[in-house]
């Protein structure tokens, strides 16, 4: 079943959170404008971790509820999309810049 | 008893920070996203064969294969189709549907929670659903569908599906929708066992569907990049609940590592325009229309002749190419590099002007332009390229036009007034290659187009750039 309500659990979340707010606030602030589109791309197929969710929504769902099943399955399948997807063009954007000497890292 | 499920999350965890710090950098980029694949897939196997007493398969797990063996083929074969040009409606599609699954996801907790509220044996002093089961799930929910919707509409802005659409007071209505989405919401959790509970529940995601519709409508074509990083942000968020949901730190770090690195980019782009967040989400670029910006239409537009842009480019001493989304459309980036080929064989000095929005997206351009081999040192960045227009002979705009807009320096009444442009004005010529006079993505007039010493050359850039080859070869 869910993982049950505990206040300090809670806690060690918010945490992270705050933690993570800042990590990704100082790994995006001076990156070139070059970058912005491989960036967004790359970010998107990481927030298709949201496939986790759906595995453990999976793992949950007993095998007469069929609604459950349908809708996981489904989740599970979109949820592999964005992270196949995602870092499929992502590589694909970057594979462009492979050949640069040096290049510049202007701004 | 190594705890193998935990150590598979925490791998994932730390490369995706690692995976996105070195994607901030161009050396290091291309790896950077192969150490978040390796993460995600660690996290994902945790999540398959390992839980917190060690391994364990997971129920359900042939559906589960299957449904990711679906999404691998299907979402490598869509990734490797798209054309470079398509990428940023891509990018937006596959958001959407982190977005779906996040909507997914809660649906079926949403239905967990409402069987345990109206079982029998629960203590009757409890409430009937726990704040902190509540919230993941219906934020997730809503977030989850706006994020969904709204990718979806961007998508089909981009590639052209669906137009602009307004209305009045559009920001008053979307403020109302977006109160009544967390009304309901409370309403729901305030009577969670009740028999309307399900109502309140169909109109939560119904309200969130008509919200992402409006979040996205009015919002012009030339701000999608902008929109398409916030959603994706959004989207973070909404994975982010899950994490909170199932207190799964690989879900929670990586949802709110893109919600805040997504923001936080979001902003920089919208800086790079020179335009606030607000501003744009409001829809003003391109939203009041022809009335009140200036018509420059008293000047008359000249229309110059292939064969003369061919002899003035080959006896130009300097000349700069200044690409737009034209360039990309009409796929013209290899023809464009052969006439670049040619002019340097001539011994005239080419470069390349990249607005930082130039395309759809920002850097879209360079990875067009580095597709089809134009050198990486040859792309000079707007602030770098600016100075050297005023020694510039000609200057080549190719589909390009809101970033060029003069109008962006001289005219405070225009929705695009404030944003940096590219100084081609200063150069001794200005040859522009459009299909026709029709205004840009802001949906501006732009005055340079009349200017004395801009000529313009019609048709499709493709088309016209092949005619340039050919007249060059043949003088």
């Amino acid at each position: 079943m869910i993982a049950q309500y505990e206040q300090q659990n809670i806690l060690n979340l918010i945490y992270l959170v705050v933690l993570m707010i800042f990590v990704g606030v100082e790994l995006i602030s001076h990156v070139p404008s070059v970058l912005h589109t491989p960036l967004m791309s790359g970010a998107n197929a990481i927030h298709g971790v949201v496939l986790i969710g759906a595995i453990l929504v999976m793992g949950n769902a007993s095998a007469d509820d069929t609604l459950s099943l349908v809708f996981g399955t489904l989740a599970v399948f979109v949820g592999t999309l964005n992270v196949i997807g995602g870092f499929v063009v992502t590589d694909r954007m970057l594979e462009m810049f492979k050949k640069k000497p040096k290049g510049e890292k202007a701004s | 008893m190594m705890p193998y499920m935990e150590i598979g999350y925490l791998i994932g965890s730390v490369s995706f920070v690692v995976g996105l710090k070195m994607m901030g950098q161009p050396d290091s980029a291309r790896k950077g996203n192969l150490v978040a694949a390796f993460g995600m897939a660690m996290a994902v196997i945790a999540a398959l064969f390992f839980n917190s007493e060690g391994f364990h398969v997971i129920n359900n797990l042939s559906y589960i294969l299957v449904a990711i063996l679906a999404g691998t083929v299907i979402g490598t074969l869509m990734a490797k189709r798209v054309q470079m040009t398509a990428m940023p409606e891509m990018v937006s599609l596959f958001n959407g549907m982190g977005g779906l699954s996040a909507a997914l996801i809660s649906i079926i907790e949403w239905r967990h929670l409402l069987n345990e509220a109206v079982n029998p044996e629960r203590m009757s002093d409890m409430p009937a659903v726990s704040m902190g089961m509540y919230i993941p799930v219906i934020a997730g929910l809503i977030i989850g569908t706006i994020s969904f919707v709204g990718s979806i509409v961007a998508w089909g802005k981009l590639n052209g599906k669906i137009g602009d659409f307004r209305f009045p007071s559009q920001q008053i209505i979307n403020a109302v929708v977006l109160v009544a989405i967390l009304g309901v919401a409370y309403l729901n959790y305030g009577e969670f066992n009740a028999t309307q509970s399900s109502l309140y529940f169909y109109v939560t995601i119904a309200l969130a569907v008509v919200y992402g519709l409006l979040f996205v409508f009015p919002i012009g074509g030339a701000d999608m990049p902008v929109v398409i990083s916030l959603l994706n942000s959004f989207t973070g968020v909404a994975a982010a609940c899950g994490g909170f949901l199932y207190e799964n730190k690989v879900m929670l770090m990586g949802g709110v590592l893109v919600g805040s690195a997504g923001t936080i980019l979001t902003v920089v782009m919208c800086k790079a325009m020179n335009r606030s967040l607000m501003n744009v989400l409001i829809g003003m670029a391109g939203g009041n229309g022809g009335g009140s910006s200036t018509s420059a239409s008293g000047g008359s537009v000249r229309e110059v002749q292939g064969t003369d842009v061919a002899i003035m480019m080959k006896y130009a001493s300097k000349v700069i190419i200044v690409p737009g989304y034209g360039l990309a459309v009409a796929q013209a980036q290899h023809v464009c590099h052969e006439l670049e080929n040619l002019l340097e064989a001539e011994g005239v000095d080419v470069k390349y002007a990249i607005h930082p929005v130039a395309g759809r997206m920002p850097g879209h351009m360079n990875v067009l332009l580095a597709e089809s081999n134009v050198e990486y040192d040859k792309l000079i960045e707007m602030e770098h390229i600016n100075p050297e227009f005023a020694t510039t002979d000609v200057v080549l705009v190719v589909g390009a036009n809101d970033v060029v807009n003069p109008a962006a320096k001289t005219d405070p009444a225009s929705p695009i007034y404030g944003m940096p442009i590219l100084d081609v004005d200063q150069a001794k010529q200005i040859v522009v290659m459009k299909r026709s006079m029709k205004a840009g993505y802001a949906g501006i007039e732009n005055e340079l187009f009349f200017h004395p010493k801009c000529g313009m050359l019609f048709g499709d850039a493709k088309a016209s750039l092949q005619k340039l080859v050919n007249e060059v070869k043949a003088l």
